[in-house]
């Protein structure tokens, strides 16, 4: 409970919370967007492509104001997005291989910049190499006013052209037909995506920024179908991952607040795709395996079914063995048996002889009536009894 | 020049040309963001195998990189099978957790050794002479030499020995697979090969330079080959000029020498890009303008066949009327026939156009051809 009343009484601690939330937030919402338009990697690129717009943002002016250094990571953000579009056009380059190069060119450039302000005698350049993974703690109200603000604004944005980027992500042809300015919206989207990156880099660092944009929104889209209520899940993982990582991370001084968050949201992703309804794996394996058993199912009862066709009445008895020949050579055609005679379509006549009960034969003629009427109808459907 | 000076330009050279040649296949492949989730996520591995060996230079890191490369590959794929994800959010996802995990092991256990995570992602090229092999009490060179030196071999073995699966996997994985060459088997072994180099360059240059010499070099020559062979040596040429060229960039200004050399690549990327003939920026945009240019005179010379020696030829056929049946502005039907005539296709009368035969030729052919 410590961290707790910490939570409220201390003030670094407050900061940082705040910080992280408004970063989880921002990020969350405008990550939906990237997910949904298989951006995920260009959030990768814009992030490592703001070191050389931070490091020249300090150069220019010599001091470290937040607004200054965000701004010049927007605009390398964007720079490099125009050139990824760029080379992706204009030559035979692939996508993957125009963001490979962009991000490691730029940020090999950000070095660059780096540790030749390293080298500036009595600069007050101290903390710039924080921005690589990022530290929690040196946030101030500040900054955390001014996240707030910009995040803020660029939620609002996602309100008004609510309709407009929605259509955008998932029909962007639908989009062009009804007249609307595809590239104009294009751009904006994009850049309300840099943005977002940016509010994060002092918290999280360029290398492990773009986590935080897609991971959230990765996780919601296995809960939800809907643009709307995924966003809000969306903003609500990346607030709590954010909140939860810059806690752990500021409770120690040596790990750093970037890889904290991307293992909060990282495990929220992981219960997610496991255990979401409708989509989680786990759903799916029991789905697949109740599916697999109810054919089993039906092949030995229609085989039994079949068998007694040849014979005067539909509940002469057959051996085990031929049933096992004939429907499923793993050798579970004792325990399907069983579990038949359970749901009372099978009787066992002798130690091994097996015959048809009459709502068994019922049963075995309704599936084939099914089956010949409608055979994809039946998919869903859970026959076999139950 | 010192010796260190001569050494560290060795290293370099040799590690940009065993990042370029399985760097062709990723860019040729699609899997260029691949080379950065691997680079990122062998850290784990790395930070496991040191836990276990105590030793920066046990092969037994090296080993541990690769299969946690190979990991990361496997787990990005699973994600994509179970099509819950899509590619870039899987890789996007997959990396920065491992990377993370590495990152955290390190801060938790490894404070004080010299694995700390700002050497993992920029490398440090101007120690590595300092770490000599000996043999037998001789000196025999920096441990990065011969370790990179070895992994280029391997590389190059596997590139030449497997040239014609490489290539048909690469370019055709269906035939690939139809002809049992397992381009499955292929690709494995291929992302074996990016992580073994990935994690014998990082020490050197870094996680992200790796990157950028896997993927600027082979890029640049993309542009510049259709052939895959020469793709190969252009880009080895490629990106080791652009080391070279780093590392005097990085000792005049006194930077990072793989910030330099991914600062090169990109700066050698751009000119290729710029300047290359037939698919370069500059070749492609005029032959997009010339296009143009051919195809109004094309037009021009259609409308003006059409017309001639009709009684309406005396209204058609004039530079004021095509505005009016071809919708061209004013000034560009101006262009479009002053172009026309210095290409000999017609000649001016007064107002009224006269197609010359090559002309009348050239409509008779676009008349065909369409």
């Amino acid at each position: 409970m410590d961290i707790l009343t910490d939570l409220f009484s201390d003030y670094t601690l407050r900061t940082v919370a705040l910080g992280s939330s408004v970063l989880g937030i921002t990020s969350g919402t405008l990550g939906t967007y990237a997910v949904l338009r298989q951006q995920s990697l260009l959030g990768d690129a814009i992030s490592h492509a703001a070191l050389p717009g931070i490091a020249i943002a300090f150069l220019l002016t010599g001091a470290k104001i937040p607004i200054v250094l965000l701004l010049g990571a927007a605009v390398a953000g964007w720079v490099a997005t125009v050139a990824v579009t760029t080379i992706t056009e204009t030559t035979r380059i692939k996508y993957d291989g125009a963001l490979g190069l962009v991000l490691s060119v730029f940020f090999g450039f950000g070095l660059v910049l780096l540790t030749y302000i390293q080298k500036i005698p009595n600069a007050n350049q101290a903390g710039l190499d924080a921005f690589l993974f990022g530290q929690a703690a040196s946030l101030v109200m500040a900054d955390v006013q001014l996240m707030a603000i910009i995040g803020l604004a660029s939620l609002l944005c996602v309100g008004v052209l609510w309709k407009e980027f929605k259509i955008l992500s998932f029909d962007p042809e639908f989009a062009r037909t009804m007249g609307m300015p595809v590239r104009v919206l294009d751009i904006s989207l994009t850049t309300l995506l840099v943005v977002a990156i940016v509010i994060g880099l002092q918290t999280v660092g360029v290398v492990l920024m773009s986590a935080i944009i897609i991971a959230p929104a990765a996780a919601a889209r296995q809960w939800t179908d809907r643009l709307g209520i995924m966003m809000i899940l969306s903003a609500a993982v990346g607030a709590a991952s954010g909140v939860a990582g810059a806690m752990i991370s500021s409770s120690s001084a040596n790990i750093p607040t970037g890889p904290t968050i991307v293992l909060c949201v990282g495990a929220i992703v992981i219960v997610s795709l496991f255990l979401s309804p409708h989509r989680g794996l786990v759903w799916r394996w029991i789905r697949e395996w109740r599916n697999s058993r109810r054919l089993r199912l039906e092949a030995v009862l229609l085989d039994l079914f079949a068998l007694a066709a040849h014979h005067e009445r539909s509940d002469h008895p057959h051996q085990e063995a031929v049933l096992n020949i004939m429907s499923d050579p793993t050798g579970r055609t004792y325990q399907n048996l069983r579990i038949l005679e359970e749901r009372g379509f099978v009787r066992q006549v002798g130690p091994t002889l097996w015959a048809l009960t009459a709502t068994g034969v019922a049963r075995a003629r309704a599936l084939i009536d099914t089956r010949l009427t409608a055979p994809s109808a039946r998919h869903d459907r859970d026959g076999g009894g139950r | 020049m010192t010796i260190e000076q001569l050494e560290i330009q060795a290293i370099a050279v040799i590690v940009s040309a065993a990042c370029a040649v399985p760097g062709v296949f990723l860019v040729l492949r699609r899997m260029a963001m691949m080379s950065d989730a691997i680079s990122h996520a062998i850290l784990p591995g790395i930070v496991v195998a040191f836990f276990v060996t105590h030793d920066l230079n046990s092969p037994l890191l090296i080993l541990g990189a690769a299969v946690t490369g190979i990991f990361t590959v496997f787990l990005v794929e699973s994600i994509l099978r179970t099509r819950l994800l899509k590619e870039d959010a899987a890789i996007g996802l997959v990396f920065p957790i491992l990377f993370s995990i590495g990152v955290v092991l390190i801060a938790r256990f490894a404070g004080d050794v010299h694995l700390d995570t700002d050497a993992v992602l920029l490398g440090e090229l101007a120690f590595a002479p300092f770490d000599r092999w000996v043999v037998f009490g001789t000196d025999v060179g920096p441990k990065a030499l011969w370790m990179m030196s070895g992994i280029l071999i391997l590389n190059t073995v596997f590139i030449i020995a497997f040239y014609k699966e490489l290539k048909l996997s690469t370019f055709d994985a269906g035939l690939a697979a139809a002809l049992g060459f397992l381009p499955g088997v292929m690709h494995y072994v291929l992302m074996t090969l990016v992580s073994i180099t990935a994690v014998g360059a990082f020490d050197a240059v870094g996680s992200i330079l790796v990157v950028a010499l896997m993927i600027g070099p082979p890029a640049a020559a993309y542009l510049l080959t259709d052939r895959l062979s020469l793709m190969i040596i252009l880009s080895i040429v490629i990106g080791i000029v652009s080391a070279l060229g780093g590392y005097w960039m990085a000792y005049l200004l006194d930077a990072s020498i793989a910030g330099c050399m991914a600062t090169a690549v990109g700066l050698v990327f751009t000119a290729v890009l710029l300047a290359a003939p037939d698919k370069g920026v500059v070749s492609v945009l005029r032959r997009r303008w010339r296009q143009q240019w051919t195809f109004a005179e094309k037009m021009l010379a259609i409308h003006l066949r059409h017309h001639e020696g009709l009684p309406e030829a005396r209204r058609e056929n004039r530079a004021a009327h095509l505005q009016e049946h071809l919708g061209w502005a004013p000034d560009f039907s101006e262009r479009v026939v002053w172009f026309a005539e210095r290409d000999g296709l017609l000649s001016r009368r007064g107002e009224y156009l006269i197609l010359t035969d090559a002309g009348r030729e050239l409509a008779a052919e676009a008349i065909v051809q369409n």
